[in-house]
Order: C-alpha cells, then structure tokens, then sequence
C-alpha cells in the first residue's frame, strides 16, 4: 500500500494531464448535462435586478473583454441580452476593449433576431472606445460627445432610441461584462460610486473573489462569476441546453478528479513526511 | 474554397501545436508561440491606428468639414517622445509624457479609488453587524473577526505570542480560506477556458473531417 502511495506522489504529470483531457472530452461527447440548481447567489441577485426593470428602460452594456475569455464570457452576454430582450428594454452596447465591440455585436444581433428587435429602435452598439475610466468619466456628462457615432458609423442624431439618453444617469442599470482591467471596477468607481449608477457584473472565475467585496457593500446590485454564473443565468433565463449549462458537466468531472489528486498527492506527502523523505 | 473550413482548420491546428507543449517543448509549440505573437503585434498596432489614433487624434486635427486645429499638434508631439524610447541620447523625453500620463492618472485615481476601495469597504464591514438575520448578522461576525484577525498577522511590531498570536493564527487560516477560494475559482477558470477548446476541437473542427474526405453529411 504504503508502495502504491508513494508511486502515486511520483505519478508523471503528463497522466494527469491526459486524465484531465478526458474527463472534458467523454461528457462533451457523451453531451452529459448536469442539473444547475441556483440558490440565493449573486446571479440571482443580478437576474431579480434585471427581471424587476420597467418596460422601456434603457441599460447600458459594456462587453469589456476578447475572445480569450469567450468560453466564460459570451454564454453570459447572450443570456442577459435575451432576457435583457424578453423584459422589452432597450439595449446601448459598448466596450472598453477593442475585441469586445464585435462580440458584443454577435450576441446582441443573433438575440435580437431570434426575438424580432430592430437595431436603432431597440439596441444599438456604440463600438470600442479608449481611454478605460477616464472615457467613463466623460460618458457621466455627454455620452454623444465621446460616441458621436455607433460603431457602423451612424450619427448619434439619427439613432431614434438615443434620443432621451444624454449621459449615465439615463440608464437604468449599467452591466459590465469583464476580463479584467479596464473593466467592472473602473465600472464601480467611476458609474456606480461616482454617478450613482447601479451596476452588475459578469466576470471570469479568476476576478471574482476579489469582486465579492462589492456586493456586500452594495456596489453592485448582482454578479456572474465565471462558467457557474453563465450556467446560472442560463437557467434562471429558462435557455435548454445552453454553452454553459453544457460546459458545467466537463466542468464538475474535471473538478472531481482534481479534487482526488489533491487528496492523493496530501496522502503522499504525509506518508512520506512520515517516513522522514519530506519536509 | 471555403474560407470557414480554412479557418476551422488553422484553429485546430494551432490549438494542437500549443497543447503539445504539455508534452514537451517543440517546434510545433513554438512556431504556434511566435505566430502568435507576430499576429498580435501586427493586429494591435493596425488596430491602436484605426481605432485610437485616426479617429481621435487625426479627426480632430484635421477634422472632415475642413480646416486644422493646430492645437492637436501637441498630443502628436507627446507620442513622438514616448517612442524616444528606443533612441538612447533623447530617451529622456519620453518621461514627458510618461510623466502626463502617470500625474493625470495619480489625479484621477486618488479619490475616487480610496473612496470605492477603501472608504466603501470599512463602511460595510462596520455596518453590516449592525442589521439584517441571525445568518445575516453571524456571516457579519465572521466578516469582521476575519479582517480584524487578518489585519493583526500583518502586524510585526508586537510579538505574535499571546492573546496577538491566537490572533493571528486566526487571521492566517482566514487567509488561506481565502486563498483557497482564490484557487478553486482559477481552477474553474482555466478548466473553462480548456473546456471552450475542446467543444470548437469536438463540436466545430471534428465534423469537418468526414465533409473533407467526402463521406457523410
């Protein structure tokens, strides 16, 4: 036995690679869906937010990330776009990284035409622009003055839902779905602390836990962190089988056979410290 | 030929040549490495060109209506110094500008970041005892004793002995419980990320390899 534990804390990690492969690749082929349950957690939170908004109301939309962070990030966009959608209130898209502009374009548009919402009347995106919380600063008095056009080139004065939007404080909420910085605590600091802006987040796992301070301070009204969150949200939305919900199977097996390596590789270095081999 | 079918292919392809460092290192690895790099210094530099510099430097110089707002000249020569950088006897000028950007973000930074990050967070460990559930008011206890015990390991001038270093040692397990969500969090975000590769690899690249060879749909 004592043989068996101390082959195993020696294991070459290129196995443990290839059992990490697998345990992603056979619930993906095997398309293994696994129940979400969502209790009361920041994603509820932020879907109760965006549930309880009034018809008509207009909601900013940051998508402050690129394609690195699209297995996280995009199955979040889509589902709060389309209940965004569902709730008939009125999108203005941004980004405050140059790749985020065009994914935000893809969720929104394909929402949108699965739902019969017409760009210009109910969502628009204003495209990239740089600066990160200084540009934030500036959209708090003029939002025209630092978008002068969206991002197809359309005059601001020709966009029919933008008429009664003049600066942050038209929008009802502010989202910010984001990689890192600049992004949601640029978002808090600037919107929320600044202009008294409510904001919600979408993020990758890696940011969250340094974001959960914002939430118990009431900082931000909700929060998707990482895969989980998307899952989540895909649920409380009511989307079947969505990128998310389907990544969380991959997800959790892979978690299982992590969790017994840690537990083996604790194993054998007790054994061994046991022995005197280690310190 | 059918670009998206290209396109699928070099993805997988390069995928495959960066997933094969955990082999070991190769020239597969590194070719997919400084193609990388190559693409994404010409992607930022084309796009920083299109995107931040002709429309809000150049526009607003040379603006479409007519004229020129010499004033824009200014910021122009500020760039200028920042890639003085690379000539050893000016580099000293790009301080100029490196000097700009640090004082303007100190300026911007100072009050709002001490007031999100800091006022904002003692205010809401002070208040959260102060109301809500039994839950409610015992996680607040948690939340207090955690930052006031993590405050005092991080306090070296007094001895950690005593009633300080049962402190302390309370604050240190904190700590790691904190560095312990830290970690599963990164585990479930790398997992996501090696997740998204594989459903483009199983989902978008493996169903094109019967289409190629001609069989099947």
């Amino acid at each position: 036995m004592a043989d068996i534990i101390e082959k195993l804390g020696k294991l070459d990690r290129r196995i443990i690679f290839v059992l990490i492969a697998l345990a992603v690749i056979i619930p993906i082929s095997f398309d293994l869906i696994l129940p979400n349950p969502v209790g009361a957690e920041p994603s509820r939170d932020l879907y109760d937010y965006v549930d309880a908004l009034p018809e008509g109301s207009n909601v900013l939309v940051s998508f402050d990330y690129d394609p690195s962070t699209m297995p996280e990030l995009q199955p979040m966009a889509e589902a709060l776009v389309l209940h965004l959608f569902m709730k008939n209130v009125n999108i203005v898209g941004m980004a405050l990284w140059p790749q985020g502009a065009s994914l935000g374009q893809d969720a929104m548009s394909s929402m949108a035409d699965s739902l019969g919402k017409a760009q210009y009347e109910d969502w628009c995106n204003l495209g990239y622009k740089t600066g990160g919380q200084i540009m934030i600063v500036r959209l708090g008095s003029s939002i025209s003055a630092v978008f002068p056009t969206d991002m197809d080139n359309v005059p601001w004065s020709e966009i029919p839902m933008l008429r009664n939007i003049t600066a942050l404080e038209s929008f009802s909420l502010i989202i910010s779905l984001s990689a890192g910085d600049p992004g949601i605590i640029a978002w808090v600091m600037m919107a929320g602390d600044r202009f008294g802006v409510p904001i919600g987040c979408g993020c990758t796992a890696v940011s969250a836990p340094t974001l959960y301070t914002y939430l118990q301070t009431n900082q931000m009204v909700g929060m998707l962190g990482g895969l989980k969150g998307a899952a989540d949200y895909e649920t409380l939305v009511g989307i079947k089988g969505g990128q998310a919900v389907r990544g969380m199977a991959p997800q959790s097996v892979a978690h299982l056979v992590i969790i017994l390596f840690i537990i083996i590789g604790n194993v054998a270095y007790f054994s061994q410290r046991k022995k005197g081999g280690a310190r | 030929m059918n670009w998206e079918i290209l396109g699928i292919w070099l993805g997988a392809l390069v995928t495959l040549c960066l997933y094969s460092f955990l082999y070991r290192d190769n020239p597969f690895y590194k070719f997919a490495e400084h193609l990388f790099v190559g693409m994404s210094a010409g992607y930022w530099v084309i796009y920083q060109i299109e995107n931040v510099l002709i429309p809000n430097w150049w526009q607003s110089m040379v603006p479409s209506e007519g004229g020129f707002n010499w004033i824009w000249i200014i910021p122009g020569i500020f760039v200028l110094f920042m890639l003085a950088r690379m000539v050893p006897k000016i580099a000293g000028l790009s301080r100029l500008s490196l000097g700009m950007i640090i004082g303007s973000g100190a300026g911007l930074n100072m009050v709002s970041f001490f007031q999100t990050n800091a006022m904002a967070q003692v205010k809401g460990t002070i208040f959260s005892v102060a109301s809500g559930s039994v839950w409610s008011i015992f996680s607040s206890l948690v939340l207090v004793v955690g930052v006031v015990s993590g405050l005092i390991y991080f306090f070296f001038s007094k001895a950690h002995t005593g009633v300080v270093g049962k402190a302390a040692n309370v604050g240190i397990t904190i700590l790691m419980v904190a560095f312990g969500a830290s970690f599963g969090y990164t585990i479930m975000a790398r997992l996501s990320l090696l997740i998204g590769r594989c459903q483009f690899m199983l989902e978008d690249w493996l169903p094109t390899i019967p289409r190629l060879l001609g069989i099947g749909g």
